[in-house]
């Protein structure tokens, strides 16, 4: 049978996979929002995996919401950065210095 | 090793090659693809989990909706990659060590001696009567009816704020305004009534 700590040590790579992205795409804004949705996947995974083994419906309530709020956060992330390339021509990370950080 | 372990070695081994795919191409289109095939093997591995309704959900809403918006601003965009791709190379030890470091701190805890199938043994299967959607309505509407209807606020709030972001009034554009169409008066708009003497005809030699 399949145990509890497979589909947990599964999203523990999905999440370190998508850390990892992180660091290597620190440039590209697209792919950077892309790994933040793969460590939600991860953590979405974690979610059910306990709700099938507890025999408890909340974990699947509470990834349903996550679900909703990681669609409009893609949206607004996504809109974002239209506006951002529009006004500067550029999504490179390190251009975006206007704000003299 | 049952036909169940099988398909979740196959689908676990699809969604962690996809997504090392996602971080590590080239060209952002290939990556969104690849997310597609991450999500999609992720969602057969929570219909392995009896969560049919949510996997279906992710294939619909992520695949259906979220990748392709990415993909569409993938390909609206007209970025320089060569630059993008500068100093992949350079974070690629630090990135690998601190994933790496990460995975086995997570690992050390989630491992089979905490979380095996002794202390968390399989529940048996479900039987065909068990409806998953109507067991996750039945919380939604419920239990959970006010975080339900804030969901949905969150959502017309995202829409709101992504249609105000992206919204470009344009001043070049020639087009026909239909409150000033209605909004025209015969009087001095349409036409000009003008005042004039009558024009008498020269009187012709007789």
């Amino acid at each position: 049978m399949i145990a509890l700590s497979d589909y947990l040590i599964l999203s523990a790579v999905l999440f370190c996979l998508a850390v990892a992205g992180i660091f290597l795409n620190r440039k590209n804004v697209i792919i950077l929002l892309m790994c933040i949705e793969l460590m939600l996947l991860a953590v979405n995974t974690n979610f059910i995996a306990f709700s099938h083994f507890l025999q408890d419906m909340t974990g699947q309530v509470f990834v349903f919401f996550i679900l909703t709020v990681a669609a409009a956060e893609a949206a607004i992330g996504l809109a974002i950065l239209v506006v951002l390339f529009r006004n500067r021509r550029t999504i490179n990370v390190q251009d975006l210095d206007r704000l003299k950080g | 090793m049952g036909f169940e372990k099988f398909l979740f070695y196959c689908f676990a081994a699809l969604t962690v090659g996809a997504a090392a795919m996602v971080v590590t191409r080239r060209n952002p289109v290939h990556a969104v693809l690849w997310m597609v095939v991450a999500f999609v093997s992720s969602a057969a591995l929570w219909l392995l989990l009896e969560a049919e309704f949510l996997g279906i959900v992710l294939v619909l809403v992520y695949v259906g909706a979220v990748m392709v918006l990415f993909l569409f601003v993938v390909m609206m965009l007209d970025i320089d990659i060569a630059t993008l791709r500068a100093g992949f190379i350079k974070y690629l030890p630090v990135g690998a060590l601190v994933a790496t470091v990460m995975l086995v701190e997570i690992v050390l805890i989630v491992g089979p001696g905490n979380f095996g199938l002794d202390a968390f043994p399989a529940p048996s299967a479900a039987g065909v009567d068990v409806n998953n959607t109507r067991d996750l309505g039945m919380m939604l509407y419920t239990v959970y009816v006010y975080p339900f209807e804030l969901a949905a606020v969150i959502l017309l709030v995202a829409i709101v704020a992504a249609i105000r972001l992206t919204l470009r009034y344009r001043t070049d554009t020639k087009f026909i305004d239909p409150v000033r169409q209605v909004e025209v008066r015969k009087g001095p708009d349409r036409i000009r009534i003008l005042k004039m003497p009558a024009v008498v005809e020269a009187e012709t030699q007789e």
